[in-house]
């Protein structure tokens, strides 16, 4: 087993960890397993970027070039923008949600082949890379957004409901979940916009076409489009709580299905 | 010696007894000094509140003339006749009486189980105790022990995270709405006990600008004023919802004052901030259907007080879990108590001595090979001569101490000194 792959495999025992932590925390609601859960994501975090760091030397690219790769990827930014939203908020809760998420994009991520795409003269260069890793940063972020307007919606029933259960305890509040929405959309949407443009002015070099609207780059559109009207929303209509979040779970949706479906219709190719 | 409880509480007794047998903080001296003088408690301690009335004491007689002595000082001294009482009073002991003071000091046998004030009055009964020399090492170990525990189940169960009265309901659901509510803004719409109880709650929480608004604009400047608020119109109360962030309808108009209508207008007005609506109002004061308007979150009475019975049956459900630390912690205290015990110290004492005695004696003689048999006999004979002559006094004292109050000492200081605990692992 390549050094890479033990390290990967070693994070992915971190977010296993961490996850079990952290829905044993709000479970249980002790401080100490609140502790191991963030320690437990911590270790593997830092497995997981020693292991992009020695596929780095071995593949002499950044680790962005197959499905495996960038889903790995993403389930690392996702883990490196909750970590500091953790530290920022001081709140544990938010962890039960997301790292069973990343658990999952970890363990798809495995069960993918892992050889080394050969990359055709055209997938080449430091654009294209840039291009891959704003998307797959603002993905990231949209992960928080996702997550964050999931459980306003858990925490706005309990609230409606008026006969608040045990959820409604362990939930933070609305305004909490609010602020990271806002904060991570706004965080995500220029990284996007300009994964878009880098996108396009590579296509533009590479293919001689400025914005092909076929396959990946119309979803990708789309669910730009998506996040920029949320935005707009959000801040000039004061859009906000239920409304957002509601949308934030359909453009997550549509950035999943980018990312993976797409993929998966063309055979496993990303780029 | 005996641990005993002896006392009568909200689960046995009717208040209007409980009343007349509690003994204010100030005047708790007097009744330990009693039982001191008339009774062989070698300690004890009096925890006196509205809810229980309990002496804690480890007495040298028999349980039944102890009992009988606090039952003779409490009516002695608080004149009521013992009859009156005596069929409420229940008496713990040994494991049981440690148990029930974990319980009491975790709040388990409390009225609202999870009330937080029972373990400062314990605390406050038990420094009383203590000033004034009533408490030896027994309760002082059982009453530090007690605090541990009561800190521990506050901490690793939720028995007291959740609100249990209708105003901190309300401040909790405010929390879950806003987070930190410091800067927050509240309307006050009417009057009355309720409606000022939660404001209070609110103002303790951070929030900090009172608007009040009352159909009689004098008693609104009224109320205003006790909460260093500002006086608004009734007229007005709608506009004044924009800027306000949690309401409080409490007035006494027969029919709906603000109507779906009308909370759709104001959320508009607010950019949809969420708002808070709390109607206290019998007749009610807001249409119920505000509620579905987006961000609006609206309570009423009963909602709360569905709530708080929610909160109730959750804080059960942690008790439970809350009884297993107690039983835990219960067979601890048990076994530092057996271990003051002073047969067994001496036996293990003996036992170690004569441990280390055979050890040394067999190194002795295996160096010296030569040896008659006669010879080692008087070898061996003069090291159980020495062991002996060394333990005796020490035994002896032991045995004599026992007896009295500061037995209990001397065992705990021996055990330590000879390391006998560790050896027990």
């Amino acid at each position: 087993m390549a050094i890479d792959q033990f390290f990967f495999y070693l994070a992915l025992l971190g977010y296993l960890l961490g996850t079990l932590h952290y829905l044993l925390h709000i479970a249980s609601r002790r401080l100490s397993i609140g502790r191991a859960a963030t320690y437990a994501t911590l270790a593997g975090f830092g497995a997981h970027t020693l292991s992009h760091i020695f596929r780095i030397y071995a593949l002499r690219r950044p680790p962005l070039g197959s499905l495996y790769e960038s889903l790995s990827f993403f389930a690392w930014a996702i883990v490196l923008i909750y970590l500091i939203t953790e530290f920022r908020y001081q709140n544990r809760v938010i962890g039960a949600f997301v790292l069973p998420m990343v658990l999952l994009a970890g363990s798809a991520a495995a069960a993918l082949p892992r050889r080394i795409a050969e990359l055709g003269p055209t997938l080449q260069g430091v654009g294209l890379w840039v291009h891959v890793a704003l998307a797959i940063f603002g993905n990231a972020a949209f992960a928080l957004t996702f997550c964050t307007g999931l459980m306003y919606i858990l925490q706005e029933r309990q609230l409606k409901s008026r006969n608040p259960g045990r959820m409604h305890f362990r939930l933070p509040s609305l305004e909490l979940l609010d602020d990271v929405g806002v904060k991570s959309l706004l965080f995500g949407f220029p990284l996007l916009t300009l994964a878009l443009i880098t996108g396009s002015i590579w296509a533009e070099y590479t293919r001689g076409s400025f914005l092909p609207l076929y396959g990946r780059e119309a979803w990708s559109i789309l669910s730009w489009l998506i996040y920029a009207g949320l935005l707009y929303a959000r801040l000039s209509a004061g859009w906000r709580g239920r409304k957002a979040a509601i949308l934030a779970i359909i453009g997550f949706c549509l950035v999943l299905f980018t990312l993976i479906g797409v993929s998966l219709l063309r055979g496993g190719r990303v780029l | 010696m005996e641990i005993l409880v002896v006392g009568l509480s909200h689960k046995t007794a009717p208040i209007e007894l409980r009343e007349r047998l509690n003994v204010p903080e100030p005047d708790l001296p007097k009744p330990l000094e009693m039982m001191g003088e008339s009774t062989d408690l070698v300690e004890r301690m009096l925890v006196a509140t509205c809810n229980r009335v309990e002496v804690y004491a480890v007495s040298e007689g028999p349980v039944e003339g102890a009992v009988e002595g606090i039952t003779d000082c409490l009516a002695t001294y608080r004149n009521v006749p013992k009859a009156d009482f005596l069929d409420k009073l229940y008496t713990y002991t040994a494991g049981e009486a440690v148990r029930h003071v974990f319980r009491v000091a975790s709040s388990l046998d409390s009225m609202v189980v999870g009330e937080p004030q029972i373990l400062g009055q314990v605390k406050t009964a038990y420094s009383i105790a203590q000033a004034r020399e009533a408490t030896g090492i027994l309760l002082n170990n059982l009453l530090e022990q007690a605090f541990h525990v009561a800190k521990r189940v506050r901490s690793e169960t939720g028995i007291a995270s959740s609100a249990v009265s209708v105003s901190s309901a309300a401040v909790e659901l405010a929390r879950k709405i806003f987070g930190d509510l410091t800067g927050r803004s509240v309307l006050i719409l009417g009057a009355g006990e309720m409606a000022e109880l939660a404001l209070r709650h609110l103002l303790d929480d951070g929030v900090h600008s009172v608007l009040v608004a009352n159909r009689s604009y004098d008693r609104a400047v009224a109320l205003a004023r006790q909460f260093h608020g500002r006086a608004v119109t009734f007229e007005s109360f709608r506009q004044e919802m924009v800027g306000a962030d949690i309401v409080i309808s409490a007035t006494s108009a027969p029919h709906v004052i603000l109507k779906k209508e009308d909370m759709q207008a104001i959320i508009q007005q607010r950019r949809h901030r969420p708002i808070f609506l709390i109607d206290i109002a019998d007749p009610r004061d807001i249409d119920p259907g505000c509620n579905a308007v987006d961000n609006v979150y609206l309570y009423n009475i009963d909602d709360l007080k569905s709530v708080v019975e929610t909160n109730l049956k959750e804080r059960k459900r942690e008790a439970e879990r809350a009884e297993v630390i107690i039983d835990r912690e219960v067979g601890v205290y048990l076994t530092w108590l057996r271990s003051l015990d002073v047969v067994p110290t001496i036996v293990s004492l003996r036992q170690r001595v004569e441990q280390i005695r055979g050890a040394e004696l067999q190194k002795a003689l295996g160096r010296m090979d030569d040896l008659t048999p006669e010879q080692r006999e008087v070898i061996s004979a003069m090291s159980h001569a020495m062991v002996n002559k060394i333990l005796h006094q020490p035994m002896t004292e032991l045995k004599r101490r026992a007896a009295l109050q500061d037995g209990h000492l001397y065992t705990s200081v021996l055990r330590r000194l000879f390391g006998l605990e560790e050896k027990e692992k």
